[in-house]
Formats: C-alpha cells, sequence, structure tokens
C-alpha cells in the first residue's frame, strides 16, 4: 500500500516533468508547424519541420548551432581553466594577499556579471569602435564577457576540492624533481576531473541559455547564439506560425547538453552534490 | 596573514635549486613573449590613430608585466593567477565600478553627449528655410570624387559649387532647361539613378554660408535654411524660438522661463539624485517596495519549492523494495536536458490564452500571464520545473551519504517515520545542502530568464505601464536602460547599485549563519 503511494507520487511527478517534453516534441513532428494546431498528442508526423529549419533563409539556424557550440565549449574549457590555476594557487601556495583576495572573490562572486550590463554595453560601444573583432555582433567579444566572470563564478568551488587533494602527492613530486607547472598539469589536473566534468556541464549549460548579454551583444542574424536566435523565432507576429520550426530547434539544442552530459556522466553523482545552480 | 609572511619566508631561505633548460621551458617562454607580442601588435595601432595615450601607456605596461611575468622564475602564484584575474578586473570588476559611477550622472537619451555637442545637435536640428531665400535648382556632381552640390540660382542663372567648406562660383557651366546643370568643366554630374543611390550622402551635406546652412530638399531642390535655435557663449543660452533658453547646469538641460526644456541635453553629474529618486519619487518608491517584495517571494519560492519537490521524489524513490527507479530518475532527469531558455518559451506559449495547451487540456479560457495572481503562480511553477530535477539530483546524491542504519535505528527506538524524517535525515540533509539553497536563492533572486521569457514582467497594470506584476528588480532595471521608454542609463545604473547593496545583504546574512566561509580559510 505505501509503496503504490510511492508509486503514485513519483508517476504524477514524472508527469509534470514530461508532458511540457512530450508538448514539444508533438509540436516538433507536427506537420503543420503552428502552436494553434499542436496538441499533446500529435496528430500526424513528418520531419517537415527540421527541413524547413535547415533550409530557410530568414533564420541561419545551423549557423546559430554552431556559434553557440563553439561558444559555450570554448567559454566553459577556458574559464575551467582560469579558475583551476587560481584555484591551484590559492590552495597549494602562501602569498601576500592570499586572504584579501579569497575574501575579494567572494565578494565578486555575489554579484552577477549581467547586473553591470549597462556599462558593459557602453564599454563594448567604445570597443567596437577600437577593434571591431571583438566588438559587438562577434563571437569573440561575447567570449571574452563570459570570461570575465569565470574567476568569480568556480574558484572557491575548486579551491575547496583542491583541498581535499592531499597535499603529500605534489610534495612527492617536488622531491622527485617535477616544477610547478608539471605538478599542476600533471598531477593535480588528473586528480581533480570529477569537479572539472561538474563545473565544466554546469558552464556549458549556463552558456548554452545565456540570454541577457547574447541579446545585447549579438544583433546580427549571422552572429546570434541559439538563445538569441530561436527568440527571435517566435517573436511577434510569428509566434504561433514559426512554432513547429521552434519546437524542433528546442529538441536539436538539447542534443549538445545530452551529448556533455552523458560524456560526463560517470563523475557527475559524486560531483554535483559540491554545489552549484542551474543557468 | 603573520602566518603566510612566515611561511613566504620560509620558501625563500635556502639555495635555489639549479633546474635544467628544458624544451618544454624554452617553447613556453616563446610562446608567452609571441602572445605579448601579437597582443601589443594587434591592440596598439587603432589607439595610436584615436589618439588615446593613456591606454596606450597602459596596454603597454600591461605586455612588459606580462613578458616579465613569465620570463623571471619569481612570482610562481602571480602566474597562476592572473589570466583570470585580467579578465575578472576588465569584464567584472570595471564594469562594476564605471555602474556606480554612471548611477550619479543623468546619462541615458537625450543626455549622452557633452554640452557641446547638445548646442551643435540643437543648432542643426532647429534649421529651417530662411524667410525670401532663394530655392536652387540641385545637381548633384563629384570633384575629384568627393560630393558636391552645385546649384543655380533660379533668378539670376548664376552657378555655384557648393561643398562642406563653403560655395565657388562655376563658370562655363551649361545649364539645361529645367535648370538642371547639363555639364561643368571639372565636375562630374551625377545622372538620376546614380544621384538616388547616393542619397543618403546628398542628404547629409550641409554648404555653410554666411547666415546658415545650404541643405538638399530631395535630390532636385535645395534651400538655404537658418537655424531657429542659436547659442550664445556670452550669456550661455540658446537664442530662437521658446527663449531664450538658459543651460541648467544641474539637469543638463537649456531651459527658459516656463519651465519647458529643449529636448536635447548633455550628461551632467546629478549626485545622489538617482538614489533619492528611488527612494522619495512616490511613482518610483511605492513600486520599487513591491518589486522588492514579488521578488523575495519569488526568489524564496522557486529555492524553497524546487528543494522541497525534488527531496520528496528522491524520499519516495529511496526505499529498498522501490522498482524502476532508473527509468523513473531518466524521467525525472529530462527537464535538465533541455535548453532552459527554449523551455521557457515553450512554456509561456502553454500558457498562451488562444492556443496554449493548458487551456486546452482544461477546457477553459483563462488568460493566464494576463492577471497578475495567475500570472505569478504561472510563473513560480515553471520555475520549479525548471529546478526539481536539480534538486532531486541532488538530494539522491545526499540521501545515499546517510547511512541506513540511522533511520532504522530511530524506527526501533519506535520513532514515527515522519519523526524519524524530521529529526535525523533533514537535519543531516541540510548540513550537506544548505550551501546550495543558499546559492539556488541568490540565482533566482537576478532570475532574469525566467521572468523576461515567459511574462516579460507582465501584466502591467494601466495606471502604471512601467512596472509589470511579475517584475524582478532586474527585468525592471533592464527596461529602464534598454526599453521602449526611452533609454535612463543613469537611473538603471542606481537601481543596480541598489541590488548589488542587497545581494550583498543577504549573502552576508545568510553565510554569517551558515559560517562555512570560515573553514575553508585553513
Amino acid at each position: 500500500m505505501k509503496l503504490a503511494l510511492r508509486h503514485g507520487f513519483v508517476l504524477l511527478m514524472c508527469v509534470f516533468a514530461l508532458v511540457p517534453i512530450l508538448f514539444v516534441v508533438s509540436a516538433a513532428i507536427n506537420p503543420l508547424g503552428t502552436l494553434a494546431s499542436t496538441d499533446l498528442v500529435p496528430h500526424g508526423a513528418s520531419l517537415g519541420n527540421f527541413a524547413d529549419l535547415f533550409s530557410n533563409d530568414r533564420y541561419p539556424f545551423a549557423r546559430w548551432f554552431l556559434n553557440s557550440v563553439f561558444i559555450a565549449l570554448a567559454a566553459s574549457f577556458a574559464s575551467l581553466l582560469l579558475s583551476m590555476m587560481a584555484a591551484y594557487a590559492f590552495s597549494r601556495m602562501r602569498f601576500r594577499g592570499r586572504r584579501v583576495g579569497l575574501l575579494a572573490l567572494l565578494l565578486i562572486q555575489m554579484f552577477p556579471q549581467f547586473l553591470a550590463i549597462v556599462t558593459i554595453f557602453m564599454i563594448f560601444t567604445r570597443v567596437t569602435e577600437l577593434y571591431p573583432a571583438i566588438g559587438f555582433d562577434t563571437v569573440w567579444g561575447l567570449l571574452l564577457l563570459y570570461l570575465g566572470g569565470a574567476l568569480g563564478a568556480n574558484t572557491w568551488l575548486m579551491k575547496g576540492f583542491l583541498d581535499t587533494v592531499p597535499k603529500e602527492l605534489d610534495e612527492a613530486a617536488t622531491v622527485d624533481g617535477a616544477t610547478h607547472a608539471q605538478i599542476f598539469w600533471r598531477v593535480i589536473l588528473p586528480l581533480v576531473t570529477p569537479i572539472l566534468a561538474v563545473t565544466g556541464l554546469l558552464a556549458f549549460i549556463g552558456i548554452m541559455s545565456e540570454f541577457i548579454m547574447a541579446s545585447v551583444f549579438l544583433r546580427d542574424p549571422e552572429s546570434k547564439t541559439l538563445a538569441v536566435g530561436m527568440f527571435g523565432m517566435i517573436a511577434g507576429d510569428q509566434r504561433n506560425a514559426n512554432f513547429g520550426m521552434f519546437a524542433a530547434g528546442t529538441l536539436i539544442t538539447a542534443i549538445p547538453t545530452v551529448g556533455v552530459f552523458l560524456w560526463l556522466q560517470k563523475f557527475i553523482v559524486s560531483g554535483l552534490t559540491a554545489g552549484a545552480v542551474k543557468g | 596573514m603573520a602566518h603566510d609572511a612566515h611561511a613566504a619566508a620560509d620558501t625563500r631561505r635556502g639555495p635555489r635549486p639549479r633546474r635544467e633548460v628544458t624544451t618544454a621551458f624554452v617553447v613556453s617562454r616563446v610562446a608567452v613573449l609571441a602572445v605579448a607580442a601579437a597582443l601589443l601588435l594587434y591592440a596598439a595601432p587603432p589607439l595610436v590613430a584615436d589618439g588615446s595615450w593613456v591606454s596606450l601607456t597602459l596596454l603597454c605596461a600591461a605586455s612588459a608585466g606580462i613578458a616579465y611575468l613569465y620570463l623571471t622564475r619569481r612570482f610562481v602564484p602571480a602566474k597562476y593567477l592572473i589570466p583570470g584575474t585580467v579578465c575578472l578586473l576588465a569584464f567584472q570588476v570595471f564594469p562594476v565600478l564605471y555602474t556606480v559611477s554612471t548611477a550619479f550622472t543623468n546619462f541615458g537619451d537625450g543626455h549622452r553627449g557633452d554640452k557641446q555637442a547638445a548646442v551643435s545637435a540643437i543648432e542643426t536640428g532647429s534649421v529651417r528655410q530662411a524667410p525670401g531665400s532663394p530655392e536652387y535648382a540641385l545637381t548633384a556632381a563629384l570633384r575629384d570624387g568627393e560630393l558636391v552640390f552645385l546649384l543655380v540660382d533660379p533668378k539670376t542663372k548664376q552657378v555655384q559649387a557648393g561643398s562642406g567648406q563653403g560655395l565657388a562660383p562655376v563658370t562655363g557651366a551649361q545649364v539645361g532647361v529645367t535648370g538642371k546643370v547639363l555639364r561643368a568643366p571639372g565636375f562630374t554630374v551625377l545622372k538620376a539613378p546614380e544621384a538616388a543611390a547616393r542619397g543618403q550622402e546628398i542628404s547629409k551635406l550641409a554648404v555653410p554660408t554666411s547666415g546658415g546652412v545650404i541643405k538638399a530638399n530631395g535630390l532636385s531642390r535645395a534651400v538655404e535654411g537658418r537655424a531657429a535655435l542659436v547659442y550664445d557663449a556670452a550669456c550661455d543660452c540658446v537664442n530662437g524660438e521658446g527663449g531664450p533658453w538658459k543651460a541648467d547646469e544641474a539637469r543638463g538641460y537649456f531651459v527658459n522661463a516656463r519651465g519647458d526644456h529643449l529636448a536635447q541635453g548633455w550628461q551632467v553629474n546629478v549626485g545622489f539624485g538617482n538614489f533619492t529618486r528611488v527612494l522619495t519619487d512616490p511613482t518610483i518608491s511605492g513600486y520599487f517596495l513591491g518589486v522588492f517584495g514579488w521578488n523575495l517571494v519569488f526568489a524564496l519560492a522557486s529555492a524553497g519549492g524546487t528543494f522541497v519537490l525534488g527531496m520528496a521524489v528522491a524520499l519516495a524513490l529511496h526505499h529498498p523494495r522501490m522498482r524502476g527507479t532508473k527509468i523513473y530518475r531518466i524521467a525525472l532527469i529530462l527537464p535538465y536536458a533541455m535548453p532552459s531558455f527554449a523551455m521557457l518559451l515553450v512554456w509561456r506559449d502553454m500558457f498562451n490564452r488562444d492556443f496554449g495547451l493548458i487551456n486546452q487540456l482544461f477546457g477553459t479560457n483563462v488568460d493566464w500571464l494576463g492577471q497578475s495572481g495567475t500570472a505569478r503562480a504561472a510563473v513560480i511553477l515553471v520555475n520549479l520545473w525548471l529546478g526539481f530535477p536539480y534538486m532531486f539530483l541532488v538530494t539522491t546524491g545526499a540521501l545515499q551519504a546517510i547511512p541506513r542504519e540511522l533511520t532504522e535505528a530511530a524506527s526501533i527506538d519506535g520513532a514515527s517515520p515522519w519523526y524519524g524524517f524530521r529529526k535525523v535525515t533533514l537535519p543531516l540533509l541540510l548540513v550537506a545542502l544548505t550551501p546550495l539553497l543558499i546559492s539556488s536563492f541568490a540565482f533566482n533572486f537576478n532570475n532574469f530568464n525566467a521572468i523576461q521569457l515567459t511574462s516579460e514582467g507582465g501584466p502591467f497594470p494601466a495606471e502604471s505601464p512601467q512596472v509589470g506584476a511579475t517584475d524582478l528588480l532586474i527585468t525592471y532595471t533592464f527596461r529602464l536602460a534598454f526599453g521602449a521608454g526611452g533609454a535612463q542609463f543613469g537611473f538603471a545604473a542606481a537601481i543596480s547599485v541598489f541590488i548589488f547593496a542587497l545581494v550583498a545583504v543577504i549573502s552576508a546574512v545568510a553565510f554569517r549563519r551558515t559560517r562555512k566561509q570560515e573553514e575553508v580559510y585553513a
């Protein structure tokens, strides 16, 4: 009886979790491709929406997809490296200003970068005049901008994890004549893979869905990311007509996330409890 | 600190061991030098062209600093800290400081440039056709590739060439019956389609004259205009229509005796004006408190709700005789794998009144996002859907770390399951998950996407179209800065500073309570 109750509750939650996804799938294979004609249970099945998505002149979906995956992969790799290096210094070395630096990071990470969106917009207006290659409408500029948040977000987490890795390991390496760089690359990095996997996954998911800065930053259709581009796809009076295409795009967007998820899966459960939230 | 200094002294003592010069060593040094040089080569020329000598000096110093830092064997910690710190300073600390300083100005639409720019914008914007001035027949032409106007006076038939430098007489030009110049020595006359292609350039060209400027009116007429408003440095005012307009340095506007101001102003320092406006202006302060209150409710409901839901599911599955947990788990995690921005938009359309799934399923006709109560419930529900899988994952992990003997011991001692959960399981879970709950709260406090992509802050009451029922502080700020009602960057920055302060206070209180950070210093 009690077991039945448990199953009932879990099933209810599964329905809650799956209904919107079912709706997306149904919309994506809906031959009519409009919001109004989409039901929870699909009337027919066709891949027309997927075909439209890639053959459409107004919405360069494939380009957006590449932009997003490139930015998300590059930014999460680079930010992992930057914050891992900082965490290594904070955890293993003693230097003047260490305490102050740690406290400053704690303070800074409380301020989400996009709160300064107004001035970031003003700063990059100037940068665009001077260096168009890293200004508005470029993936490189956005990448740099995301790296600005790298140190604040993950350093504490990684330092905490690194503190649990026995110091004797790198001391042994030092005795064997390893330099600090060799210790970092050959000893520390392999040991912290679980936390790297988790923060990497979270950073990847966060950047794939980042909307506010990208929407201010990217206005040229060719340079948009999926979040900005697909938002425009169902903006205004396009909302009803393009819904099938949008749903198809949503399913395709989930592929890289699921891919990264599967790739890093074995580390996830041990690392997740170390904490962070979905963006 | 004393401990740190001591440790540092330790490493300095004794002879530094000689190290071999390996290939990796040489390659890495060369790479660093190359990067520093490339940085300098790429970044310097635009700064030189622009004459930004301060920035140029900073850039050279930075490149030299990087080269030195990675070539020397000293300053090992800095080698690891500098890359991240540079990004942090440039794209987070500097913008935040800049935000704080912008909050003290009236920067925004109508106050973008300095006073000189405002004066010239006012003067050129007020140009009208001077009474009694001739209407010239205009022919666009090129002289050495530069666009010039060939102007024929309708009465005297005299031909003049007008460029950005002024008017000059032209001799030997052949004028057609329509008054257009057919050809002139030294000029290439543009044909109609060629002129049309340069329409923007033509409408921009202003030929200065003694009393005003000659501007094109279409492609074949040009008129002499005079500025209706003229700046007079002696009285620091603008004379003309409706004036005199006196410069008001406190507000950054030209104001006349009736208290009206010209649309174009300039950027001035307004001190704490923006901050007092948030607190004292009744049309803002009332809503500000309302928005803040809803913001708190939203963040608490999101963080708490996702935790309770996620934990409930995890507990339900956490039973030795529970079957099919693997399949359940995959189904429950799926929302987490979907791109959240797209799913937010999907939820928005599911709540749509006319075609939305919710109304279809339940046979209702409710405008879910159109009424403040249902809209608020809707955005929280959507956020629960997005957030509970994560909490489920995390609690599952934490539950497995709690030894089963503890709960079994409690039940043997006669505790009811509920009592055992409350006194044993929950406290242990909270120890592990409190830092996560705090960061989830802080994240949702500024959860821009969850609002902007679903309700966009709406519904907006008729009496205050600026502030919607589901607006968070951050979406409200975003609309102030980039919204349709004209950009108010200064004011938006002031609200950002308020949010900074609120987030800092809330986080400080939360961290004091957990005291987590202290043990990490060790």
